[in-house]
């Protein structure tokens, strides 16, 4: 199969791939450039796991082919925090006990900021909603939600919260 | 002195990995030279295979190797616990061969690999493996398949039974039948589910041609365990030649407990490509077939009472659906983990239970969260409620005049369900579950219910309140009595841990248990913190190598907490006895005379003159001045065998609101008070409850392994089978009593599944309570709309 040529710029940094024309986004991410933050719990777009942003918007980077990525700005979880402190969301998850095996994490936190983007102070109700694409067996959701609420807080009070340890 | 972090709510250190990105799960390991092996699957649940023709996938771009079963000279997979164990039950036991050689039983079965190099060649490949295939007729449930006339699996299972197994005093509860004034009879299915955690399974076998030795990275709870049996009983490999490695794991909930086939799979293809790695990832649509499931009960209950509602007798007939082939511990699971505890927290007089395990067209049934224990309560739940509707008592009231009263322990069932054949028992070691139950329905709103209901009937909802007042059973177990005549685990179940403190005061403990998201890297570290009087920062948890940790039984069945537990303080102990002891020869004091506060070894009477933990780990470990007899270094080992299980307990309420039109059921509340005893890190407490709630609410509302009854899965993909989302659940209202057990001891009973015995049953006693003004009694589960629906339909005479 004749490879194509993807130029795109990954967490800030412009890269380009040669790939297979069925390669995904996810797979481009993961196995050429070695991004596995980004994880696949599911071969039907149901679980979530592989969101990423593109162009600032959350999207599964199973249902994109890395072809269609061409020209575009693709932030991943290892680019989500400033390189020296924890994101809000990763510093709301870890307060709130928002995940257990993890698995789900970055694809949750990468769907999450999303909708905090989008509102800054959301319900209970719209944070499920906005959280329905990414399934998570651990937690229930129950601290998710309140890791979410947690982060949106954070974000408009610019306030780190006490650590608990 | 170092903040006592026992029993506060400490964030995991595990976490700065998983939020960053970071973590390392199976398949994030990059090995160089590394390729890939794609498994071709049976497209029929029940076939002969005539021949396969690999000649042109040989041939395909990228591939390496292609191999059938006839090339692997390894035996079929273990089973490690056989109905009744050793006390003469008779299991027909079949097991996978590592790619079936001459058919297949479920839709799924391996049947043939490609190794290549790259995934999508190897997946690419397999398409062009040529299969001729002798269709048989399939059967895939389990009542059914003991029939007569029913397709036959296998020569050795007449009438596909695997063993007819019974527990309890078959005498004493016919005789309450014949006396009793009150009998019911009810048909419950406990559906079949699929445990999906959020990662797959995977392995990579790596074959050292130069040592002659294997390494196996799998997304395992049971490194130890999958050494043993892949070199005792499946690959004649020594066991000192194989190392097994779990790097994070992503979620398992029992179903990565288990010898699988692609364990050997990946050892065999690396060593026959030469020693270079071999990668196996299963896609999650291959997951459905290749990886166990859970549940899947048909079961006949008959109850006696009287009038007052009191429970005399519980006659139970089960059909135990264990798949086309055993698991590694399938038959223990419905017999073991479920019989042995279907009084629940109820002092029944009289229980009788008869259990069928039997082959079917379907992938494999073994330990889903709960295993047994969520059928168990299932049936007792339900047959609580099913009295109180029948003699128009409360529910709740039923339930009380049930309990068994608080000082009944420990307890020893008059059935004998936990005694094993030779005489070995277990006891529910401690109770109190009158406060639990008083305090849920409190929060509950219990008094108000009526209003309630009459408030949601004006919105046209029917809203119904569930109880499930439950008993975990967590730590197996004892080695004397999961070894025991009648009990049949092929094995111990002591847990190991080792603690070594550096002469820099640094501290690695390693555990032979497993984490596969319970947070084991904090909560040991709080526990060795407390003990020794280090700062949770200088201490280290390692576990998940084979090759670096003690042997254990690795993490399932809510064990870690008590028996794992156990192994870290005595290993403490240890350390701190001997720490004692060389601080006594520092201080040139008596051992006798050292008190031990914190990190401080101190004279008595002479407060200054004190030495660290550190500084005589420094000394020692360095040990230029030993007293005589002693060796240096302070470095302990201690394994643990529990005296007994521990007996979790509590209450869960679940309410809903069913849609009258559409049948649309929606859980509007969910209060859970449980007891669990001493906590170690109660937040991580909570995540567990909170987890485990939703899996047990997924089973009553949505999640549903259905077969087509030529044995193909019809859900056999997250399109299809209905994971719980955010949306569809309530924030838990959780609340605690607190009963420490005497059998741990730092009272701690263990949490992993409570949530999950606990809910499935409250959501169904819900549900069938908003159905009941229309006179319905049951209905299986899960609670579809258009199940529910239907129902309503049929119980107002319409077209359901």
């Amino acid at each position: 199969m004749a490879e194509l040529h993807v130029a795109l710029e990954v967490n800030g940094v412009p890269r380009e791939v040669d790939v297979e024309p069925r390669r995904l986004l996810v797979e481009l991410l993961r196995e050429d450039l070695n991004l596995t933050g980004t994880h696949v719990g599911c071969d039907t777009s149901q679980c979530g796991a592989c969101t990423v942003h593109v162009d600032g918007r959350a999207v599964k980077s199973c249902t994109m082919l890395a072809a269609q990525a061409e020209g575009t700005s693709v932030t991943t979880i290892e680019g989500l925090s400033d390189g020296v402190n924890l994101h809000p969301l990763q510093q709301g998850f870890w307060e709130k006990h928002g995940l257990q095996c993890g698995f789900c994490t970055p694809g949750m936190i990468m769907a999450a900021a999303d909708l905090l983007r989008r509102n800054g102070d959301p319900t209970d109700t719209e944070i499920r909603h906005a959280i329905e694409g990414n399934i998570c067996r651990c937690t229930g959701y129950h601290n998710i939600v309140l890791a979410v609420r947690e982060a949106a807080r954070i974000m408009r009070d610019g306030a780190v919260p006490a650590a608990t340890a | 002195m170092v903040a006592d972090v026992l029993g506060a709510p400490v964030k995991r250190v595990e976490d700065p990995r998983f939020i960053t990105g970071k973590g390392r799960y199976l398949d994030d390991i990059k090995l160089p030279g590394m390729v890939h092996i794609s498994i071709l699957r049976s497209p029929y649940a029940h076939a002969n295979i005539r021949s396969i023709d690999t000649t042109a996938a040989a041939a395909a771009p990228g591939v390496i190797a292609v191999i059938t079963g006839a090339d692997i000279p390894y035996n079929a997979l273990p089973m490690a616990w056989p109905a009744g164990g050793s006390s003469g039950i008779q299991n027909n036991v079949n097991t996978p061969n590592i790619l079936a050689r001459d058919a297949v039983k479920w839709t799924g079965e391996g049947v043939a690999a490609v190794v290549a190099e790259t995934p999508a060649q190897a997946q690419d490949a397999l398409e062009l493996i040529a299969v001729d295939w002798e269709p048989l007729a399939a059967v895939v449930d389990a009542e059914k398949a003991t029939q007569p006339g029913a397709p036959q699996l296998h020569e050795n299972a007449p009438n596909n039974v695997v063993f007819e197994w019974h527990v309890g005093d078959k005498a004493g509860t016919d005789a309450a039948f014949e006396n009793a004034e009150v009998v019911l009879h009810q048909r419950l299915v406990n559906n079949r589910l699929v445990p999906n955690p959020m990662e797959v399974r995977g392995d990579i076998g790596l074959y050292n041609p130069g040592t002659d030795e294997y390494t196996i990275w799998m997304s395992s709870q049971t490194p130890h365990i999958q050494r043993l049996l892949l070199t005792a009983f499946v690959t004649g490999i020594p066991e000192h030649k194989v190392r097994v490695i779990s790097p994070d794991v992503g979620g398992a909930f029992g179903s990565k407990i288990f010898c699988y086939a692609d364990m050997a799979l990946v050892m065999f293809a690396s060593k026959l490509v030469g020693g270079r790695p071999v990668k196996w990832v299963e896609g999650r649509r291959e997951s459905f077939g290749s990886t166990i499931h859970g549940r899947d009960h048909i079961t006949y209950v008959d109850i006696a009472a009287n009038r007052r509602g009191e429970v005399q007798g519980l006659r139970v007939k089960t059909f135990a659906n264990l798949g086309g082939r055993l698991s590694t511990i399938g038959p223990g699971i419905p017999t073991t983990l479920y019989a042995r505890i279907l009084s629940g927290p109820y002092k029944l007089p009289n229980v009788y239970a008869e259990v069928t395990g039997v082959y079917t067209n379907t992938t494999f049934v073994d330990a889903y969260r709960g295993a047994g224990r969520p059928e168990a309560t299932y049936v007792i739940e339900r047959s609580m409620d099913l009295v109180a509707d029948e003699l128009g008592i409360d529910p709740a009231e039923v339930r009380r005049r049930n309990f068994l009263p608080p000082d009944s322990f420990p307890y020893d069932n008059p059935s004998g369900l936990l005694t094993a054949v030779n005489g070995s028992k277990l006891y529910i070691d401690s109770g109190n579950y009158e406060p639990a139950m008083d305090k849920a329905l409190a929060i509950a709103g219990y008094g108000d219910l009526a209003a309630t209901k009459a408030e949601a009937r004006t919105r046209g909802k029917l809203l119904g309140l569930g109880l499930s007042t439950y008993i975990e059973v967590c730590g197996v177990a004892p080695s004397k009595w999961i070894g025991a005549v009648g009990e049949g685990w092929g094995a111990a179940m002591w847990e190991s841990s080792n603690i070594r403190v550096h002469l820099t005061g640094k501290v690695v403990v390693t555990m032979g248990t497993q984490s596969h998201g319970q947070g084991h890297e904090t909560t040991y570290a709080q526990i060795i913190s407390h003990e020794l009087g280090i700062p949770m920062e200088d201490i280290v948890v390692q576990h998940s190598d084979t090759q670096g940790t003690p042997f254990g039984y690795g993490s399932y069945g809510s064990r870690t907490s008590n028996v794992g537990t156990g192994a870290a303080l005595k290993a403490a102990a240890k350390i701190r006895d001997k720490a004692r002891r060389y601080a006594a020869h520092m201080l040139e004091a008596n051992p006798e005379d050292i008190e031990v506060d914190g990190a401080q070894y101190r004279v008595k009477g002479s407060p200054d003159k004190v030495k660290t933990i550190q500084e005589i780990a420094f000394a020692l470990d360095l040990a230029f001045d030993t007293p005589e007899g002693m060796e240096p270094y302070l470095d302990e080992t201690a394994y643990h065998d529990t005296p007994n299980c521990t007996f979790p307990f509590g209450t869960h309420i679940a309410l809903v609101e069913v849609d009258e039109e559409t049948g649309h059921v929606d859980l509007v509340r969910y209060v859970a008070v449980d007891d669990v005893g001493k906590k170690i890190n109660p937040m991580i407490v909570d995540g567990q409850l909170h987890g485990g709630i939703a899996q047990g609410v997924g089973q009553a509302l949505w999640e549903n392994a259905v077969y087509g009854d030529d044995g193909q899965l019809l859900s056999g993909s997250l399109l299809d089978y209905a994971l719980p989302r955010a949306s569809w659940l309530p924030a838990f209202e959780l609340d605690e009593t607190v009963t420490p057990s005497p059998v741990n001891p730092l009272g701690v009973k263990g949490v992993g599944e409570a949530g999950c015995i606990a809910s499935t049953a409250a959501v169904a006693n819900a549900v069938i309570d908003a159905l009941s003004p229309l006179g319905i009694r049951h209905l299986d589960m899960p609670y579809t709309a258009q199940k529910v629906w239907g129902a309503i339909q049929g119980a107002k005479g319409g077209r359901a």
